[in-house]
């Protein structure tokens, strides 16, 4: 019975790296096809290599205002995020706390329901071309998914808890910090991984319309003067970005959730 | 809980969410009428209602609406055959699921509004980029339940309506489609909304026509009012739509 299972393990394990071999595989030939079909068959103004994209990385972070752009854009997002996180939890634990949570989630529910794109050239009229456009239809994005999240979470601890903290003679800010607190983690960093993906998606869009300046001139510019591999080179250096954030995100997840054993 | 209490609440909760809305429309009119707040940067309510109602009368949005409606056709169709056929081939083995799950996961976690620059560069302004960026979006959503739905059948049922000598047909039809539906439709519910939503804003950012480009367009010509109608316009399209495809949904998924 035991070698049974030693041997199954082996095996799995070996199923495993054989799936991630052939992941990386899957990877490579779609590199290699697009090599091939951009250097032999695309017209070059148009689409460019994987290879010729990476020697045109540092001629586009030599490119005037390029970097300044990347940095622009990486700060609005830090800053709208934090926004996005400083109104979604606060605004989560009021709702999900309070005895008339029904009468709340659905304004709530309906305000993340609106197509918030659509508002964004109004909202550029209003705020002006800056980071604040940026930053304000960023956090938009970030806190709805949040705060829904944050309700679910507070909804979902066992009242017990509650009680016995309470009966045991916790004070509100206590029975926050080691009852509510722990137990709403799981779907808090859900949302935060949803609000940073639209904080994302906000700062991107607001960056693309606004083509007087930032990113989203010089996609404007990349595009008309046919340059794809610059082009695709600041794509990829963005695309780096969100998985980076994504990643990083994931790991203070498990850091923060580490205490739950199951 | 009594019954009469249960129901003062919930007249309590529209009550609450009503007086949301009136506060919301009543500071709008404040801040035009009192507070003076430019009426280029915030037009009042009333002449936005007379703008849209000249929107709705002179049937000016049709073209507008009408390019945006196809390209969200054309858009989820193309999703949807690449989506749903990729996505029950995967779901075939167990192997190519474990291979390209994870993969194709990952890189649905990358905002894919960044290939629209890349799009205008190989199909222009037109509606061409717009359908490539509404159909690359909706593609994640719908490969991926494809995959969880027609991966996540019993396998007790496959053995069984083998053993009782189903044919492949028979299988689909009886076993596997009727397993899987109902994580397929709520995929190509995601989808089909995020294609929407995707299209507005590459019409938005860079294009000719559609319902994002009328919006752009009135805010470059400083034309708030009427900007304002047509965003309500967008407003009222995008919740009709999304309506009728979860109505759809849940109808689907009570068969």
């Amino acid at each position: 019975m035991k070698e049974n299972s030693q041997r199954n393990a082996v095996v799995w394990r070996m199923l495993i790296g054989r799936v991630g071999v052939a992941r990386l595989a899957a990877v490579v030939a779609a590199l290699l096809f697009w090599e091939v079909a951009a250097r032999y068959r695309v017209d070059p103004q148009f689409l460019s290599p994987p290879s010729r994209i990476v020697l045109a990385m540092p001629s586009l972070f030599e490119t005037p205002g390029v970097p300044a752009a990347l940095w622009t854009a990486f700060w609005e997002f830090g800053v709208a995020f934090v926004i996005a996180v400083a109104i979604g939890l606060p605004v989560g634990l009021a709702i999900g706390l309070s005895q008339s949570r029904q009468s709340f989630m659905p304004i709530v529910l309906l305000l993340y329901g609106m197509p918030q794109i659509v508002i964004l050239p109004l909202l550029v009229l209003w705020l002006g071309i800056g980071p604040l456009s940026k930053i304000t239809f960023g956090a938009s994005h970030g806190v709805f998914p949040i705060s829904i999240a944050v309700v679910a979470g507070v909804q979902n601890i066992q009242p017990i808890l509650m009680v016995a903290a309470q009966s045991m003679g916790a004070r509100r800010w206590q029975i926050f910090r080691w009852v509510i607190f722990p137990h709403m983690i799981p779907s808090f960093f859900a949302g935060m991984r949803l609000g940073m993906a639209g904080v994302l998606l906000g700062v991107l869009l607001a960056e693309l319309y606004v083509s007087a300046a930032g990113i989203g001139y010089f996609t404007l510019m990349f595009t008309q003067s046919f340059d794809p591999s610059r082009l695709l080179g600041l794509i990829a250096v963005l695309a780096v970005m969100a998985i980076a954030l994504n990643v990083a995100l994931r790991r203070a997840e498990l850091h923060f959730a580490r205490w739950r054993t199951d | 809980m009594s019954a009469p209490r249960k129901q003062h609440e919930k007249l309590l909760s529209r009550g609450l969410q009503f007086s949301f809305l009136l506060a919301l429309l009543l500071v709008w009119y404040l801040a035009t009428a009192r507070w003076g707040v430019s009426r280029i940067l915030l037009p009042a309510p009333a002449t936005v209602w007379r703008e849209l109602d000249d929107v709705l009368r002179s049937g000016e949005f049709l073209p507008h609406l009408r390019v945006t409606l196809i390209e969200l056709a054309s858009a989820f169709a193309i999703a949807c055959t690449f989506g749903l056929g990729s996505g029950y081939l995967i779901s075939r083995t167990r192997y190519a699921m474990a291979v390209f799950e994870p993969l194709l996961a990952s890189i649905y976690s990358v905002p894919m509004i960044l290939l629209l620059p890349l799009y205008v560069l190989f199909f222009g302004l037109g509606s061409g980029s717009k359908i490539a960026l509404g159909a690359t979006v909706s593609f994640f959503p719908i490969v991926l339940s494809t995959i969880a739905g027609f991966g996540s059948v019993e396998r007790i049922f496959v053995t069984s309506a083998r053993s009782m000598g189903a044919s492949n047909a028979q299988m689909f039809r009886y076993v596997l489609l009727p397993a899987a539906l109902p994580v397929v439709v709520t995929g190509l519910r995601m989808g089909f909304t995020i294609a929407l939503l995707a299209i507005l804003g590459s019409e938005t950012i860079a294009s000719f026509a559609g319902l994002g480009h009328k919006i752009a367009q009135l805010a470059e010509a400083m034309e708030t009012a009427r900007m304002f109608a047509y965003i309500a316009f967008a407003v009222a399209i995008v919740a009709i739509l999304n309506i009728i495809t979860t109505a759809l949904e849940r109808r689907v998924k009570l068969q």
